[in-house]
């Protein structure tokens, strides 16, 4: 430790360049790594909808009767009856090429209904996440310098917030904001004033989750002895939270929104049917309880991008925030 | 600098503190003076009140503390009647701070710049386009080498010595009329804590008062011009440095005089081993990389032998590669070149369980073990974690346990307790009693009491000799301060880059040092120049 601290002494100036190449590595390294993550994700969804109950064939032929031979001949083309370690790999190589197929029920290229769904989900979740990095920082700047009894009510605001389930919170705002004041439209997913209630609804939990963290990030850090330092440099409370504190406990917040922004691509789902919203949480059911295999593999894929795409937005998060984070690759 | 104009009065000063109970009172009637330009300090062992007493002057005792006297005036500003926002005209612009513990104390997520700046732009001290150069300017004035790079770095990639020094440049920054400064030498080495006093002394040379608070009186002996000795809250003697020092007329100061001399820690060198090794490293390098930046050998072609029961001083400054040395010695490192047996088998032959239970026969104490300890742990839970991991059952123990708290001294009522909840001594016994839970053969002490007051680390020196009497285990201890080192250990060796430059019996090698380095080591030890002092004065 002691040779480590003379060595940095000794590379003093210009650190900042190898720094960068030792993020650059990390990113690289991930990539690589979510290749893996998502070969896996294709692959549990292959094994879940084997063993669904229920065969592919009734679902292509769902909505007309045919002779045995035309059901012989689809089950022929679609490789159905094929064993299935052939089936699996024609799957994972028409996937690798990128050919994902017609939407076995809609009839539609799998990529053309993503496509469509997907500005939608994208656009609800970016409002809810913004809407949660606001009020929970907001909440959790106001209530930390406060008595106790103040954190506390704050924090029992927190926990029945989290308690409330989202349809119902849907439910409730709707009621009120849409029929009763007809403030905000009660359905449709196109203009700005539908996106309201639906993030309300969203962002609640979340927003009540990340506060409590933030604000016990916050209290630990004003335990630091460089917050001691900064205030007899004279700075005032404002500066001391915003300039100091914030970033400290902005640090577990990252991974924890990293994480809530991934499960609300395909998790908005319950949202989306109450404000009859579009979206790839919609999609995934409809998909799913139509054994729609096309459709549910490709879902599977773009939520597990997201994941990964995700996972090194928070690595690079955490690389700009903490600098003690950048020479661990050593 | 007359009488009557003092830059600092504080009369009667009294802080309390609300605990579950009651209160406590931290300081009890204290007064004092610090003229303009002059160096004043206030020396006493931890938990004295002598930190909460310099920062009463800054309005910053503490969470809920009631400040009382019947005069706190700073250049004739009444800090009594300062509130809120007032205090930011006082802090930093008129009164800079460095506090205790330079490694807390920059923002670990901000450049060292950045953190110079501050008062900078809090106060408007120049122009805003003018920070930056501004900053370069100050951490050159703190006799920081290259400036420029060091302010574009963050603080865990500079060494404590640098860090000190960034923090008194930030105090100094808005040019403040008084200087506190807070135990700013401890645990760096001599030859830093040389540098850092010259700096203080430097600006008293500019017209800056300056506040020391210190324990070590080895330290204010060097700089101050009047020295108050504060034991339980209460100022028990003060005086000219010089005179208190020289003919302490209270007991305590008596105590601190020799804690300083060195006589209060004087633990027992213990009669010593058996001829049989129980630690050995042949021909240990050990290089670290960086990305970029090529190979430094933090530990070069370094051979020692431990024998049971004795004492191995490693001694060196800091970044002489003395704790790598001690981490290959652990294991925690595995060496580029060479090996480490123990009791004859070599380290890197095990792997898995067989190096776990190898492990058990070296234990470690750290010099900061509150880090060490897991803060949701009971000293309990943190005894019975190593005799878990070995399996031991559960009756079996809870006698272990007994035993080794019995060894250090502390008594079972601390068993419920949180590490955060101990003293700093009573930490350290703790660290040392885990070290033993598993009856190691080696227990590698880095820079066990270099934290510790002097009355304090004396016991804690004490206990360790105990222990080497009654178990026979053995330590390398590691550390930069000699006379700690001559008090302990049988056979010493000087670390010097990397390097073992001289090894020998402890008591040839500190009074006739054969190597340059060596008797360069002894010459940076802080002497009590006193009368030196009272000489040149005269």
């Amino acid at each position: 430790m002691a040779g480590v601290l003379r060595m940095r002494e000794a590379a003093a100036p210009g650190r900042s360049g190898t720094a960068r190449g030792a993020l650059v590595r990390l990113v690289l390294v991930r990539l690589a790594a979510s290749f893996a993550v998502l070969w896996g994700a294709v692959t549990a969804t292959f094994v879940l909808l084997q063993v669904m109950p229920g065969s592919t064939a009734d679902v292509l032929l769902a909505r007309s009767s045919v002779t045995p031979a035309i059901r012989a001949r689809l089950v022929a083309e679609y490789g159905l009856d094929d064993p299935l370690p052939v089936q699996y790999l024609t799957y994972l190589g028409r996937i690798a090429r990128g050919e994902f197929g017609e939407s076995y029920v809609l009839r539609r290229p799998v990529w053309d209904e993503i496509a469509a769904q997907l500005p939608d989900t994208l656009l609800l979740v970016a409002t809810t996440l913004l809407v949660t990095v606001v009020v929970s920082v907001l909440a959790g700047l106001l209530s930390v310098n406060r008595r106790a009894w103040v954190r506390s009510l704050f924090a029992a605001a927190e926990s029945l917030v989290v308690a409330l389930p989202p349809f119902w919170l849907g439910l409730l705002l709707l009621t009120v904001f849409s029929f009763t004041l007809h403030w905000f439209p009660a359905i449709g997913s196109s203009s700005p004033a539908g996106l309201v209630l639906p993030t309300v609804a969203l962002a609640a939990g979340p927003a009540a989750v990340v506060a409590g963290v933030l604000r016990e990030g916050l209290l630990r850090a004003m335990e630091e002895p460089f917050v001691v330092t900064a205030r007899a440099r004279g700075i005032g409370e404002a500066a001391l939270r915003l300039r100091h504190v914030l970033r400290h406990a902005l640090l577990p917040v990252t991974t924890l929104l990293g994480w809530i922004a991934g499960s609300l691509i395909g998790g908005a789902v319950i949202i989306e049917i109450v404000f009859s919203r579009q979206g790839i949480g919609r999609l995934a059911l409809s998909a799913v309880a139509n054994k729609d295999m096309p459709v549910v593999v490709a879902v599977v894929l773009v939520t597990a991008v997201a994941f990964v795409l995700l996972t090194i937005t928070v690595d690079i998060l955490t690389w700009v925030i903490d600098p003690r984070t950048r020479d661990a690759g050593r | 600098m007359t009488a009557e104009d003092p830059l600092v009065a504080v009369r009667d000063l009294t802080v309390r503190f609300p605990v579950r109970r009651g209160e406590v009172e931290a300081v009890r009637g204290v007064s004092f003076r610090i003229g303009r330009g002059q160096i004043v300090a206030i020396v006493g062992e931890s938990g004295s009140g002598k930190s909460v007493t310099a920062r009463s002057l800054v309005g910053l005792a503490g969470e809920g503390a009631h400040v009382a006297a019947t005069e706190l005036a700073f250049d004739g500003i009444d800090l009594r009647a300062v509130r809120g926002r007032g205090w930011r005209a006082v802090r930093g612009r008129r009164v800079g701070f460095v506090l205790q513990d330079a490694l807390g104390s920059l923002d670990p997520l901000r450049r060292v710049g950045a953190e110079v700046a501050e008062p900078l732009r809090a106060h408007g001290v120049v122009p805003a386009r003018e920070v930056d150069a501004e900053v370069v300017r100050l951490l050159g004035e703190a006799g920081i080498p290259a400036p420029e790079g060091r302010a574009r770095q963050y603080p865990h990639q500079l060494s404590g010595g640098l860090r000190q020094r960034a923090l008194i440049a930030s105090a100094l920054a808005a040019r403040p009329d008084l200087l506190i400064a807070d135990e700013p030498t401890t645990a760096l080495d001599a030859t830093v804590q040389r540098q850092v006093l010259g700096l203080l002394r430097e600006r008293v040379g500019h017209g800056t008062a300056v506040l020391l608070i210190s324990h070590d009186l080895g330290v204010v002996a060097e700089i101050a011009d009047h020295v108050y000795v504060m034991k339980d809250g209460l100022f028990v003697e003060d005086g000219p440095a010089a005179r208190v020092l020289e003919s302490p007329s209270h007991p305590y100061t008596r105590t601190l005089v020799g804690a300083a001399l060195g006589r209060a820690a004087r633990p027992r060198v213990t009669p010593g081993g058996s001829p049989r090794e129980v630690l050995r490293a042949e021909g240990l390098v050990k290089e670290f990389t960086l990305p970029g930046r090529g190979a430094f050998t933090a530990v070069e072609d370094v051979s020692v032998t431990v024998r049971a029961g004795e004492t191995l001083g490693v001694v060196g400054e800091s970044g002489s590669g003395k704790t790598t040395l001690g981490r290959l010695l652990m294991g925690l490192l595995d060496p580029d070149a060479g090996r480490v047996l123990l009791d004859g088998r070599p380290w890197d032959g095990l792997r898995g369980h067989a190096r776990r239970t190898a492990r058990r026969g070296v234990q470690m104490i750290y010099q900061h073990p509150l880090s060490s300890f897991d803060p949701r742990y009971t000293a309990r839970q943190i005894l019975e974690e190593p005799l878990r991991a070995a399996g031991t059952a559960g009756r079996e123990r809870a006698v272990r346990v007994a035993r080794v708290l019995e060894h250090v001294g502390l008594s079972p009522a601390v068993l419920d307790r949180h590490a955060r909840e101990l003293s700093g001594g009573q930490r350290q016994r703790l660290a040392i009693a885990r070290a033993l839970a598993p009856e190691p053969q080696v227990i590698v002490c880095d820079e066990p009491v270099s934290a510790l007051d002097a009355s304090i680390q004396a016991q804690v020196l004490d206990v360790l000799a105990d222990v080497q009497e009654r178990l026979g285990v053995a330590y390398v201890f590691i550390s930069h301060d000699l006379g700690v080192i001559r008090g302990l250990s049988h056979r010493v060796v000087v670390m010097k880059d990397g390097r073992v430059v001289e090894s020998g019996e402890t008591r040839r090698v500190l009074d006739h040092p054969a190597h340059p380095y060596t008797r360069a080591l002894l010459d940076a030890v802080p002497r009590f120049a006193v009368r030196g002092r009272l000489r040149s004065r005269a």
